[in-house]
């Protein structure tokens, strides 16, 4: 075979070979120091820095069904922290750097590749929101510029930048650090550096209950029986309001479907990530090469993981107008998540007013890329009792105080 | 994609609805007595069942008119739908 040309990769060559059983599906045992609730990313990063960070191993991780299945498994992967607010770029920003080292970390391939996110403006109060947003970042240390239209073409050269078109690209900011990475593999390398460090994975076990006892949460009760717990830790994403029920305790969420579709394979044909707000759409070309596209929320509530198809269709409108070139493209597979959305558009990480109950959830449709950064801060919450300062002023007592973190149109996506 | 029922027009596609949340929520009869905790509750909190949910619907691209409707939210299926005022539906 002939070598390959400097700097171009044949697509799919650095995908590992499919991973046989990395970790041991663990039988539930009667008690643990931490149980948490989700084997979602988020759960699954929280298990291994638990572990890592703070020595922390008698843990077990719940999943109702196989581990990582759910949004971990269905997201599109975008990895960026380009938000507006002080609070959002701290722990986003967190988590960008542990992705820059998470391969080495877990000795395991993530296909992490940092080829940059374009957020693109459409309206003059579009750019100045985004020069706007350009400049905060820098202050927060996040990189971060403003391109012209004709410089967001040099970034994606498939990006019609022509003037006559109903949403004109009229520039767009860039961070270069951001990308993409590949969620099954990032599931996959936190499950086995948690269970090498002793955690237990459960799988198809649904946590149907909560033990609370004088104010402290004691145990969870589950389709495999009553598991006693020192502390619980929730990480149920779509599912945190019918979980965190369970222990009386409610939350300011709405659960919605989420969709997103892929292509059939393509040729390469899109260098970096585009995101555009006003006519809402996000596309990245995935190293197999499918064209990987996601859209906003169905406005109604729903657990089921399936969507409206009106959204897909103003999807597709929207990707065309901007990439003329994917006209020919075929869809091949369209899927759907559940996402719980917090009236901030801002997750809720901390404490609850039950003892020994820890909350992750409310992170809508944007938490993949907080994977490695919330594991982190919510592990050190569950193992101290006090939240990470970077997770503090994202508790649920903000909703009291008021001081929300409202990322609502500022954060480069509507949530 | 849901088949709505609208009570003055019959069965539409939800293309042509607007979505309004939870139903029944009524503002607070004396606002200046609520603790912080009250106007949280009252701003921020909707219930999210899976399960029977009492939501509300306008139907924008036709009558234009608010209506409620139970529908499930782990099936989709809708239940009943009834006009602004009215009680909630008892569904067996
Ligand atoms: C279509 C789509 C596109 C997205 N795109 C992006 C993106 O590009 N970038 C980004 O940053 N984010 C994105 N997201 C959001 C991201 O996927 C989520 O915010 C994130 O995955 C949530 O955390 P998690 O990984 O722990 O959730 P999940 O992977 O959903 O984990 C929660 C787990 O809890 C389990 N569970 C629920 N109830 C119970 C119970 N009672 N007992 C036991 N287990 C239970 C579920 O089965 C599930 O496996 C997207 C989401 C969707 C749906
Ligand atoms: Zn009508």
């Amino acid at each position: 075979m002939s070598p390959e040309p400097q700097g171009r990769r044949t697509p799919g060559a650095d995908l590992p070979d499919h991973p046989d059983r990395l970790w041991r599906s663990a039988e539930p045992k009667r008690a643990y120091d931490v149980v948490i609730v989700g084997g979602g990313g988020h759960g699954l990063a929280t298990a291994y820095y638990l572990a890592k960070n703070h020595g922390i191993t008698n843990v077990a991780v719940l999943e109702r069904g196989w581990l990582a299945g759910g949004n971990m498994a269905r997201n599109t992967t975008i990895i960026r922290s380009n938000y507006l607010w002080d609070e959002s770029a701290g722990i986003y920003e967190h988590a960008l750097k542990l992705w820059e080292g998470l391969e080495e970390d877990l000795g395991y391939p993530l296909l992490f590749s940092q080829r940059g996110v374009l957020n693109l403006a459409h309206s003059l109060q579009d750019v100045r929101d985004s020069v706007r947003r350009v400049n905060a970042n820098r202050l927060n240390g996040v990189d971060a510029e403003w391109l012209t239209p004709e410089q967001v073409k040099e970034v994606c050269p498939i990006v019609d930048i022509s003037p006559d078109v109903r949403y004109p690209v009229l520039g767009g900011t860039y961070q270069p650090r951001a990308g993409i990475a590949k969620h099954d593999y990032v599931a996959w390398g936190f499950a086995k550096a948690a269970a090498d460090l002793g955690v237990d994975m459960i799988e198809h076990c649904e946590v149907t209950g909560l033990d609370v006892r004088d104010g402290r949460v004691t145990g969870v009760r589950t389709t495999r029986g009553p598991i006693a717990a020192g502390k619980v830790a929730l990480a149920a994403a779509g599912h945190s309001s019918v979980v965190a029920g369970y222990a009386g305790v409610s939350l300011p969420l709405q659960s919605h479907p989420l969709q997103a579709l892929v292509s059939e394979l393509l040729e390469p044909v899109h260098p970096t990530v585009v995101m555009s707000n006003a006519v809402h759409v996000y596309v990245s070309q995935a190293h197999k090469g499918e064209l990987v596209m996601g859209a906003g929320i169905d406005a109604a509530n729903s657990y089921r993981q399936r969507g409206a198809f009106h959204i897909i269709e103003r999807q597709m409108s929207a990707a065309l107008e901007l990439f003329p070139v994917f006209a020919r493209a075929h869809v091949l597979r369209t899927w759907g998540g559940v996402v719980d959305v917090t009236p901030d558009a801002s997750p809720i990480v901390g404490l609850t007013p039950v003892e020994d109950l820890y909350v992750n959830c409310g992170w809508g449709t944007g938490g993949f890329k907080a994977t490695p950064g919330v594991g982190w801060c919510y592990a050190h919450t569950v193992a101290t009792g006090e939240p990470h300062p970077l997770n503090a002023p994202f508790s649920l007592e903000r909703f009291t105080t008021g001081k929300l973190v409202d990322e609502h149109g500022a954060a480069a996506v509507a949530h | 994609m849901l088949l709505i029922p609208c009570p003055w027009c019959g069965p539409r596609d939800e293309a042509e609805f607007h979505y309004g949340g939870q139903a029944h929520v009524a503002y607070p009869e004396d606002p200046a007595a609520l603790s912080d905790e009250e106007w949280a509750r009252y701003l921020f909190f909707r219930d999210n069942p899976k399960g029977l949910f009492a939501e509300r619907w306008s139907h924008t691209a036709g009558c234009r008119r608010w209506f409620n409707a139970v529908r499930d939210t782990a099936t989709n299926e809708i239940h009943a739908v009834y006009r602004v005022g009215e009680p909630r539906p008892v569904i067996a």
